[in-house]
């Protein structure tokens, strides 16, 4: 295979764009893919403050690197979970990565700053590892880009993620879900940062390989929690029938966002948001859901180092 | 040649076979879900390859709940 741009030998081939580049090029590609995304979603100017949540896996790590080259001034945030081996090795990849770049890194360690680790939330609570997982890291990456005056909260999810989660939120019906995925999530007047999704049109197997050829080194080993998890399975599912149609998890998501979406307006909503009576984070009920998970799971540890 | 696999990482030997295409064949695995790398570099599914050579196949497949 050939660089459909150069003739050189082709590392990839991206067949939804009918399409193959060597090294230099595919780069190339997927820096103008995140340019035209930022701007075609009107995500963010040169001139806002960028906070971008970082895993220490190959999207967000790529996606720091993609919006440093590209000229914007990103700084991290990582948030520790507390899950053993696998949060050790992230937090070391995301470290180096930064250090190698002298990028500005905030590091928020769940088990020492807040109290627990996902595993004793999920043991504690009737959530999954993934929902309480889900729940600290919205909560948390919020808190940090409201706290240090930042305008937007950049995230690291991929047309795959994107396509996996409307995938599931179809099988489900979910209208107030179906209203509100969204490559902007507007900032709102209770304290909820701007978020904003610039690798929405680059596939998982692209962010990997933009990691690859920039020598980015991240976590490959899966988390340990995710063993049979859903959004996973159905990802599998997409990469099966892309397969066969190439295409089909790009039309799949912008199809719906640009034709499906419209129809379920009226789901999004007008909940009242008030300051959480513990926390002061925005939230629909009296104390919100964070602090809630944070009470039981604490309770749950004393009273277990007490018996 | 040598086959590395990952999550969890292990090597496996795999025979008879001369293009990236025949592993995918061979392991019956979805191409769309990994990468193919050998020596640092990322091969496509047409490339040769040959039973000195070892060989990562990389799930791309990352991540739970967003
Ligand atoms: S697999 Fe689940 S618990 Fe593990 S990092 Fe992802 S969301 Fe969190
Ligand atoms: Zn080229
Ligand atoms: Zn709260």
């Amino acid at each position: 295979m050939k660089c459909k741009v150069c003739r050189d030998r082709a590392v990839i081939q991206v067949r939804r764009h009918n399409a193959n580049f060597c090294a230099p090029h595919f780069v190339d590609h997927i820096h103008r893919q995140v340019e035209k995304t930022i701007h075609h979603y009107r995500m963010f100017r040169p001139s806002d403050r960028l906070v971008l949540g970082v895993s220490g896996g190959k999207d967000s790590l790529a996606l720091w690197d993609i919006l440093t080259e590209l000229g914007y001034r990103v700084d991290g945030v990582y948030l520790h979970l507390g899950i053993g081996e696998y949060s050790s090795d992230s937090l070391r990849f995301t470290q180096e990565f930064a250090e190698s770049r002298g990028l500005d890194l905030k590091i928020v360690d769940l088990p020492t700053d807040v109290g627990f680790s996902i595993p004793q939330a999920a043991a504690a609570t009737a959530r999954t590892a993934c929902s309480a997982c889900g729940l600290s890291k919205r909560y948390i990456l919020n808190q940090v880009a409201a706290e240090g005056g930042y305008d937007v909260l950049v995230m690291g999810h991929n047309l795959d993620d994107e396509a996996a989660t409307l995938f599931g939120n179809v099988l489900q019906w979910n209208p107030e879900y179906l209203a509100r995925q969204a490559p902007v999530l507007p900032a709102d007047d209770g304290g909820l940062i701007r978020k904003v999704k610039p690798l929405i049109r680059v596939a998982e197997r692209e962010t990997a390989a933009y990691a690859v050829i920039r020598g980015i080194e991240y976590e490959v080993e899966e988390c340990p929690m995710a063993a049979g998890n859903t959004i996973n399975r159905y990802k599998e599912w997409l990469n099966a029938l892309e397969e066969q149609s190439p295409g089909l998890k790009a039309n799949f998501l912008f199809g719906f966002l640009d034709r499906g979406q419209p129809a379920f307006a009226s789901h999004r909503g007008s909940v009242e948001l008030a300051a959480c009576a513990e926390c002061g984070q925005p939230t629909t009920g009296e104390v919100c859901a964070f602090c809630r998970l944070r009470r039981q799971t604490l309770v749950k540890i004393s009273s277990r180092a007490a018996s | 040649m040598k086959v590395i696999l990952r999550q969890p990482r292990r090597e496996i030997e795999v025979e008879g076979v001369s293009k990236v295409a025949d592993l995918f064949k061979q392991l019956d695995l979805v191409p769309e879900s990994y990468l193919v790398i050998r020596d640092g570099e990322l091969l496509t599914i047409d490339m040769p390859v040959g039973p000195d050579d070892v060989i990562e196949l990389r799930p791309v497949i990352s991540g739970g709940s967003p």
